[in-house]
């Protein structure tokens, strides 16, 4: 009896607590500065939102933020899902520097990348924005992906192989279905990620190209026109909503998968060497090529642009080094953060129940609230904070934590997404059987659950934290002296002429994305391995 | 039942959070023996830290600085903040967006110490509220490695850049993102009056690039900037590049790598006030001051590659020997510019995007 309130109980807090955070740092200021472009004379004039559908103009820009969301969505699935496949189902030396090596883009100012792609000679172009954003989004794929592929019991497979299916028939009939509410979360998060994109739009496709979310920008940052702004708001959310019913319905209903921890075998033989190269070819060159291009431009003068990172440049409050120091500081928080609330909302969102139906409703609309805030612009959020806490005691505004906030914000949906697949995927009745044993629910949550996510959780982690190292749109809105962190320094270096400023950002954009990398790779260290559940 | 046990256990959750938050802010602010007073600026915003020191030690007055963002965003920010203002002072409106700051009446009045020192040219608010403190130039800037290699004649007039011999060379900023941008749109506009669309039809026939800001132009795009890969040897920049050009080489060359040229330039001038509302006016009102003393005037050229409002202050050795002022350069006034910035960007926006 008492454990059943207590489970209650328990069950309330982990809800409630992402939910207030949620409400209170994303809800409200949103709604405030829609509302102020919204309301006129203290009345709702949804005018604007009419006029903006009715605007021929504003309707191309928003089927062709759907439409290109949609193909770099493509894009990044058919370049990083063959590399997912290589690095979840075979072991080999470098792999896990190979991971490591994917994630490091999350991190990069586009203006940083942008010479990389420039010389291929199609800047200005679809296809420009297209690879930009599979660029940027291979490693959501490779980990959130790779994290349930990992987990998969091979066991399936060889039995279907056993009844004669071939190796395509086997991938097709066994391995896909199981990996399916995967791939809609990570194609999910991509798509959000490339719905809401600001920079690969405007440096690499160019001003020829408008999105909801350059055109809110524009609206809100340069004309100050809140009631267009507020009117495309609405038209994007409304749009974000229609994509996560859809990503819901692609999920289908997970199926119970019975978990074997770290599947990975060696590569044997010549030929399974060659597939394996040749499978992690695109995704390898795509991130690579760039890569390489920013390590060779920061070395243009030596180790100029290195050393000179240890001096504060005039004007500023703190060296490149320092801007890096604060930018980890500020990601270990937001990372905590995020995962802590994306862990106990995951937790809630999949908890069993007795009563079907019910909470089913409530359980999928916390899920979609949860992930909206990638749905929205950072200029909208980030102009909210502004007139919404200010305040005391809860003027935010100028305060050192108003940045982790913003970057839990912004991460937490990420967490949320990767981990609820994993989670779902759970058998009940290893937890029915684990409580008719006598467990305590916080003990089956120990034993069952938590070592089926902790693979998840610990992506969902390093991922949050590399948000949080890369976030540059709410930062700069609300940056402040203390809290000036790399992407935002890297900026201001580009921001000047001269060769100086120029060696240095790109030095300080390497350590950037080295300091992303070696978290990645301890990471895959931390990566429970081998265990039967 | 359950969530009345629950609700409190948030409740202190959240409370703790939000503590934490105002003390750490609150600590910067009230708990410092010295008063602060806060001054709010965009991201171009910098002034080194011994002339910020010797402002303290003059008036007691410490400095936090808060960028937000590029000019525009500043602004804006500015102006929905007004009812609670996040600063003290603000820096870093210019003539362009002059009339939106005015309009929303986010300065109180103030006549500056040192006001009367500025040349009438340059005080562009008779009714105090915005106080002149420093101009630049917006000017096409040209690679001298270009002419050089190419044998070719510099540019030098805005109808030059038309012509068919200089195709393919120009990249400009977009004026709806870029402050830049929509001063050479200005500068357009000045020159040609009722026909600088046409003038615009002409450069995009000629193939002008245009790319969001400036650093994609200078960085990205322009043939001049150290180590670019840009193709293009005209871009829209400031008078005093060349300078900045020559100040942030390692080791500095004895000629500058590019020039501008005179003829193009449009005239961005910046302001500062007291912001309305303001929680330390007179900390405010002194640094307003102090921006037109010669410490804060001489400290501009290399902090933010500006020319100081106050004639007569000495300029730095690279501004006397690569910088041009334009004598004549194009200007407008500000409640002309607020009028039409919209209906320009429009038309700019159909005539040479779409």
């Amino acid at each position: 009896m008492s454990a059943g309130l207590r489970r209650g109980a328990g069950g309330a807090v982990l809800v409630a607590l992402p939910l207030a955070f949620l409400g209170l740092f994303f809800v409200w200021p949103v709604v405030a500065i829609m509302a102020r472009g919204l309301f006129s004379h203290g009345s709702l004039d949804l005018g604007p939102v009419g006029d903006a559908f009715r605007d021929p103009a504003l309707r191309h820009v928003a089927w062709f933020t759907v439409w290109q969301a949609t193909l770099s969505t493509i894009a990044t699935l058919a370049v990083a899902l063959p590399a997912t496949a290589v690095l979840s189902r075979f072991r080999f030396a470098g792999r896990g520097l190979v991971i490591a090596g994917l994630t490091m883009p999350f991190v990069l100012p586009t203006v940083v990348v942008a010479t990389a792609f420039r010389g291929l000679g199609i800047d200005g172009s679809l296809t420009a924005i297209l690879l930009a954003h599979a660029f940027f989004n291979v490693a959501v794929v490779v980990r959130v992906v790779g994290a349930a592929w990992v987990g998969l019991d091979p066991r399936a497979e060889d039995a279907a192989r056993t009844l004669g299916a071939g190796p395509v028939r086997t991938f097709t009939a066994v391995t896909l279905p199981a990996l399916r509410p995967a791939i809609a979360a990570a194609a999910s998060i991509v798509f959000l990620f490339c719905f809401t994109s600001f920079g690969v739009i405007l440096i690499l496709g160019g001003p020829r190209f408008a999105t909801l979310e350059t055109e809110i920008y524009r609206a809100t940052a340069q004309l100050l026109d809140l009631r267009t702004a507020a009117a495309l708001s609405v038209i994007q959310l409304l749009a974000v909503a229609i994509v996560l019913l859809v990503a819901g319905r692609a999920a289908g209903r997970s199926r119970r998968v019975s978990r074997h921890g770290d599947t990975g075998r060696t590569i044997a033989g010549v030929r399974e060497w060659a597939v394996a190269v040749l499978a992690m070819a695109p995704a390898a060159a795509l991130v690579g090529w760039p890569l390489l291009g920013l390590v060779r431009r920061s070395f243009a003068h030596g180790a100029a642009g290195y050393s000179n990172l240890t001096t504060t440049p005039v004007g500023a409050s703190g060296s490149g080094l320092h801007a890096l120091g604060t930018s980890v500081e500020i990601a270990i928080v937001a990372a905590t953060l995020a995962t802590g609330l994306g862990l106990a909302l995951a937790t809630a969102i999949t908890r069993p129940t007795r009563t079907r139906g019910r909470p089913r409703f409530f359980t999928r609309l916390t899920e979609s609230l949860a992930v909206l805030p990638l749905g929205v612009s950072a200029v909208t959020v980030g102009f909210g904070f502004l007139i919404v806490f200010d305040t005391p005691p809860f003027d935010l505004r100028t305060s050192w934590w108003i940045i982790p906030i913003a970057h839990a914000l912004v991460a937490l949906p990420f967490v949320v997404r990767a981990t609820v697949p994993t989670l779902r995927s759970v058998d009940p009745h290893q937890r029915e059987a684990a409580a008719l044993l006598g467990a305590p629910p916080a003990r089956v949550w120990r034993e069952i659950d938590a070592r089926v996510a902790a693979r998840a959780a610990v992506v969902a982690a390093g991922f949050a934290f590399a948000i949080s190292l890369g976030e540059f749109g709410a930062t700069l809105f609300i940056v402040r002296p203390e809290t000036t962190t790399a992407p935002v320094a890297i900026f201001r270096f580009l921001s000047r002429p001269g060769a100086t400023n120029v060696d240095q950002a790109m030095a300080l954009a390497t350590l950037l994305a080295c300091v992303t990398g070696i978290v990645a790779l301890a990471g895959e260290r931390l990566m429970p391995r081998r265990r039967t559940v | 039942m359950r969530a009345s046990r629950i609700t409190p256990v948030v409740l202190l959750v959240v409370t703790v959070l939000v503590g934490v938050s105002a003390c750490s802010s609150g600590s910067s602010g009230s708990a410092s023996a010295t008063k602060t007073v806060t001054l709010v600026s965009h991201d171009s915003f910098a002034v080194s830290k011994p002339v910020l020191r010797a402002f303290t030690r003059e008036t007691g007055w410490k400095v936090r600085v808060l960028k937000n963002g590029d000019a525009g965003a500043a602004l804006n920010q500015v102006i929905l903040t007004k009812d609670a203002p996040l600063g003290d002072a603000f820096f870093g409106v210019d003539n362009t967006f002059l009339s939106r700051a005015l309009d929303a009446n986010v300065f109180a009045r103030y006549h500056a110490k040192g006001t009367d020192a500025i040349p009438s040219a340059l005080r562009l608010d008779p009714t105090d509220h915005a106080t002149t403190i420093d101009f630049g130039d917006v000017c096409v800037n040209v690679d001298k490695k270009w002419a050089s290699s190419t044998f070719q004649v510099l540019p030098k007039t805005l109808e030059d850049l038309a012509d068919p011999k200089y195709r393919n060379l120009l990249v400009v900023e977009n004026p709806a993102t870029s402050s830049p941008g929509l001063a050479f749109v200005a500068a357009t506009v000045a020159h040609f009056g009722d026909k600088w669309l046409d003038y615009w039809d002409r450069l995009r026939a000629n193939g002008v690039k245009v790319v969001d800001g400036w650093e994609q132009a200078y960085n990205g795009e322009f043939s001049g900037a150290a180590g670019s890969k840009g193709t293009r040897p005209f871009v829209v920049s400031y008078a005093s590049s060349p300078p900045a050009e020559v100040y942030f080489a390692d080791p500095q060359p004895s000629v500058a790598p590019t020039v501008s040229l005179d003829a193009t330039c449009f005239r961005q001038v910046e302001f500062a006030g007291v912001l309305r509302g303001a929680a330390h006016p007179e900390g405010a009102r002194k640094l307003i001051d102090f921006m037109l003393t010669q410490r804060f005037q001489r400290d501009m050229p290399l902090t933010m590659f500006v020319d100081p409002a106050i004639p007569n202050t000495p300029l730095p050795a690279v501004f006397q020997k690569f910088a041009t002022v334009p004598a004549d350069p194009f200007t407008l006034s500000p409640s002309e510019i607020g009028r039409h910035r919209a209906s320009w960007i429009k038309d700019w926006t159909a005539h040479v995007l779409r």
